[in-house]
């Protein structure tokens, strides 16, 4: 293989990573910009419904799509409770507090899933498993093109609602001030939880889609911490940047094994995040301002 | 009720004024330092990895407690003085000077990593820190020279004049002194001008520059004081383990830190005393539950995390003050009994509105 | 020599002047007041002589030394003191906390000496507490003194914070909006505090104040601003007689 098709499968396989690292970004943005809470327990509802993928397909022998369909469904229900069940109680309180509550959620999560499943990993088999199509010389495997396909549909339909519907206006409004919005008319609460239902159908699709190229395993909630690089290089609340973002570290972190020394693939995407925040505080769209005095 | 009757400026700066403060106190300590006497073996190891559990606590509770800045990745401040007592006692340095050292070269490493960090503040300044940690749990796994990588290394015997604190009921009470300093040194801190500064910082930046305060310089500061508190304790948890990892830093540690000042609550030294105590204390005592409870639940995998989990969310809801609020309305409860109410402590409704713009 | 003197300051945000061309001197001992409808740049030029922002343009003069080149943080060693529109007090903290943040700019013992509590510290921390237990007392605060600020009525928290810019001792003190959400009683009491502050204190004062009840009857000049400039200086009275002064108000 020449150079250039090498460089070429290098670019091809960090874009199927970053799409998934793209899609944990969007859901952790939908969190953010609609209550400006950084959802930490997004990796564990990543992790949980990739395990309850595994079981509806491996235990309850459902086909792939139908297992990923009670997924998502059941992570979108699960979000929806943890939010008006949980983070509802301290609406309106510091976000710090929120937070805190959202890391409480997580180990809750984590051990749960420990004492239901145990620590053994478990493969999730997919109609694309082991499969690859040759494009002039680059080998993809199968399960990447559906990553990449999910990831841009998801970010279409989002970028679409969020933009012209009124349920998006309404997020942006109650985001910025709670008060205000609900004085408006929109029932803030239960839009938030809305929007955490959708953020969690959003990580069960990375978790599902994950899970073939990983394992399904407690550790799986790992990869949230890749979703914050990208979300800060993407600009922080942006959703064309969360995708941008999440592309962008699978490639840095695909290239940085190949041409970094033994170690730096696995801390490239926490060094970007530390880079562009000390180098860029503001944002790197410079959105944030001073606070008025 | 109790009313202070000060007679002058210097009677409202004494710590203990009141004979139940006084006795409670001489009583606590009289247990601390007879605890080793009488105490089975296993828990005096306990206590003692509670005493280092506090003093990483009030290293982050400096931090986040007081100038408000969030560190989720400590745990690279407590590998730093870990590996940094190691190098020094292997390079023939007496105990004390070691871990002396070691407390200084974690504070310096703070400062180092504080004046880049402070340009950052809130959740920004979070996930700046727990990827800090990351990659410091990381290089320290790859940095075979040094740390010895991922076999792990040695810690050597410490000697303290010319006997070996390795020992459980020496180690208890090097660890309890240790402890004893450095809450006094806080405490000492903590109500003077410079924590006041750092208190300022953290609730009105605004105000805290047009007072004179320097805002840039006190943050790194207490980046510094609270990474030196905390490297002085994992100087010590080397001295605990024995056989030190990379995997003793993990991020599960920065989160075990951080759990123990909120739900010790936020701003106060005995918080994060409290809060360590519960938190250190915590899987010993899921480990003793579990042998009461049917074998099923025993072998649970993840039990201990899910606790964890219920006991922060707890507290975030229920007690957002921490176990130090909750210390504070019962001495309210005895002292203005039977006139306590319940309503004193009641929070208002609160709505958010964007904190983007700090 | 004027107290304090600005020539020819302006700012600007991009395209935006928020203040143009202000020069005004306000001499040792006045109490000065600076009204202008909302957005004219009142509180910029408070933001200007503390180094909040740096003008685009001209100087800023306190005593006679060139303001805009100390660091913001400086500022109140040469003798400024502020309050903020919408208070900034230190919430968790009690009344006399904050007042004693007012007194960090003194010596308090060495650094090193705080871990030990030295007797030095223990010192200069009794005459901290003696200055501010003076102002506590011309302000009538003592009621309040180990409350938290965070839950205390909105007016005591104005007090609060006038308090805490007297414990800085400065020679200017510059007050924004002091009465604003104040009630006729409490805006009684402040303009009594202002002349004694002045007559006792020798501290010379400009606010911001859109009350012209105590505009007119604390301050001995008046200067009135409008997107950025200045309209007219002058007494109280001359300056609401001012036919630019009306136009800008009511429109013209």
């Amino acid at each position: 293989m020449t150079l250039d098709a090498a460089v070429l499968q290098l670019a091809v396989n960090g874009a199927a990573v970053g799409a998934i690292y793209a899609l944990v970004a969007l859901g952790l943005v939908m969190t953010y910009k609609a209550t400006e809470v950084l959802n930490f327990a997004y990796g564990d509802v990543l992790m949980l419904s990739a395990f309850i993928g595994w079981y509806a397909s491996a235990s309850l022998g459902l086909p792939f799509w139908a297992a990923a369909l009670v997924a998502v469904g059941a992570a979108a229900a699960l979000s929806y409770v943890i939010d008006a069940g949980v983070m509802r109680r301290i609406a309106g309180q510091p976000h710090f507090s929120a937070v805190m509550l959202t890391i409480a959620v997580s180990f809750m999560l984590r051990g749960l899933a420990g004492m239901v499943f145990g620590p053994t990993s478990r493969r999730l088999e997919t109609p694309w498993s082991g499969q690859t199509s040759r494009f002039s010389g680059v080998v993809v495997a199968d399960i990447s093109l559906a990553i990449i396909a999910t990831a841009s549909v998801v970010t279409a339909v989002l970028f679409v609602v969020l933009r012209t519907t009124r349920y998006g206006i309404g997020i942006q409004a109650a985001s910025q001030n709670q008060l205000a919005a609900y004085l408006c008319g929109i029932r803030v609460k239960r839009l938030n939880s809305l929007v955490w239902a959708v953020s969690g159908a959003i990580a069960a699709a990375s978790g599902v889609l994950l899970a073939p190229l990983a394992l399904v395993d407690i550790s799986l909630w790992g990869v949230v911490l890749k979703g914050f690089a990208a979300l800060v290089l993407g600009g922080f609340g942006s959703m064309p940047g969360a995708v941008v973002g999440g592309v962008s570290i699978g490639l840095i972190e695909q290239f940085a094994g190949v041409y970094l020394p033994d170690g730096f693939k696995d801390v490239s995407a926490q060094l970007v995040l530390i880079l562009v925040l000390l180098c860029f505080p503001r944002g790197l769209l410079g959105e944030a301002h001073g606070r008025r005095v | 009720m109790r009313f202070s009757y000060d007679t002058s400026y210097a009677d409202a700066q004494r710590l203990l004024r009141h004979w139940p403060g006084r006795i409670a106190y001489a009583v606590l300590a009289a247990v601390l330092l007879a605890g080793p006497l009488v105490l089975p073996k296993f828990f005096i190891g306990e206590a003692a990895a509670t005493f280092i559990a506090c003093i990483m606590a009030l290293g982050l509770m400096v931090l986040t407690g007081f100038t408000g800045q969030v560190s989720l990745g400590h745990a690279a401040f407590v590998a730093i003085g870990a590996y940094a007592e190691i190098g020094l006692l292997d390079a023939g340095l007496p105990f004390p000077l070691a871990l002396s050292l070691a407390g200084a070269i974690a504070g310096a490493a703070g400062l180092l990593i504080g004046l880049p960090a402070i340009r950052v503040s809130g959740l920004y300044l979070a996930m700046v820190t727990l990827a800090f940690a990351l990659v410091v749990e990381q290089a320290v796994g790859r940095w075979k020279s040094v740390t010895g990588g991922y076999d792990g290394a040695q810690v050597p015997d410490a000697l303290l004049f010319g006997a070996n604190i390795g020992g459980l009921v020496p180690f208890y009470y090097v660890c309890l002194a240790v402890l004893v300093l450095v809450l006094l040194a806080l405490i000492n801190l903590t109500r003077g001008y410079v924590g006041r500064a750092f208190v300022g910082i953290r609730d009105s930046e605004a105000a805290a520059h047009a007072l004179g305060i320097w805002v840039s310089g006190y943050k790194v500061l207490a980046f510094g004081i609270s990474a030196a508190i905390t490297g002085l304790g994992g100087a010590l948890l080397a001295h605990q383990v024995q056989y030190v990892t990379p995997d003793v830093f993990s991020l599960n540690l920065s989160m075990q830190l951080v759990l123990m000042v909120v739900v010790g609550g936020l701003g106060s030294l005995r918080g994060a005393v409290l809060g360590a105590v519960l938190i250190g204390l915590l899987p010993t005592a899921i480990s003793r539950l579990k042998a009461a409870l049917p074998s099923v639940a025993a072998a649970q995998f993840g039990l201990d995390t899910f606790i964890f989990g219920l006991v922060l969310a707890g507290f975030v809801l229920f007690e957002p003050s921490g176990l130090n609020g909750r210390w504070i309305k019962l001495r309210t409860f005895f002292e203005a009994f039977p006139l306590y109410r319940r309503r004193t402590f009641v929070r208002g409704k609160a709505y958010a509105s964007s904190e983007r713009h700090r | 020599m004027s107290l304090l003197q600005l020539d020819g300051v302006s700012l600007r945000f991009g395209g935006l002047t928020a203040v143009r061309e202000v020069s005004v001197a306000v001499p040792q001992g006045e109490i000065f007041a600076i009204i202008g409808p909302n957005g004219a740049g009142k509180t910029s030029l408070f933001n200007i002589i503390t180094r909040v922002f740096a003008p685009s343009a001209g100087r800023v003069l306190v005593a006679g030394q060139d303001i805009t080149v100390v660091p913001r943080h400086h500022v109140v060693r040469h003798g400024i003191a502020r309050t903020f529109q919408n208070i900034e007090l230190f919430d968790a903290a009690t009344v006399l906390q904050n007042l004693l943040l007012g007194r960090h700019r003194f010596p308090h013992g060495g650094f090193a000496a705080q871990f030990a509590w030295a007797p030095a510290v223990r010192r200069a921390e009794i005459a901290s507490r003696a200055a501010v237990e003076r102002i506590i007392d011309r302000l009538e605060l003592s009621a309040y003194r180990n409350a938290p600020v965070g839950g205390l009525p909105y007016g005591v928290r104005k007090v609060v914070e006038l308090g805490r810019a007297l414990a800085t001792e400065p020679r200017l003190l510059l007050l924004d909006e002091p009465a604003s959400g104040l009630n006729p009683e409490e805006t009684r009491d402040l303009a009594f505090w202002l002349e004694d502050i002045r007559a006792e204190l020798g501290i010379t004062v400009v606010m911001v104040e859109h009350d012209m009840s105590l505009v007119s009857a604390v301050a001995d000049r008046v200067m009135c601003m409008s997107m950025g400039e200045v309209l007219a200086i002058g007494s109280p009275a001359d300056v609401q007689a001012d036919p630019a002064v009306i136009a800008a108000y009511l429109g013209t």
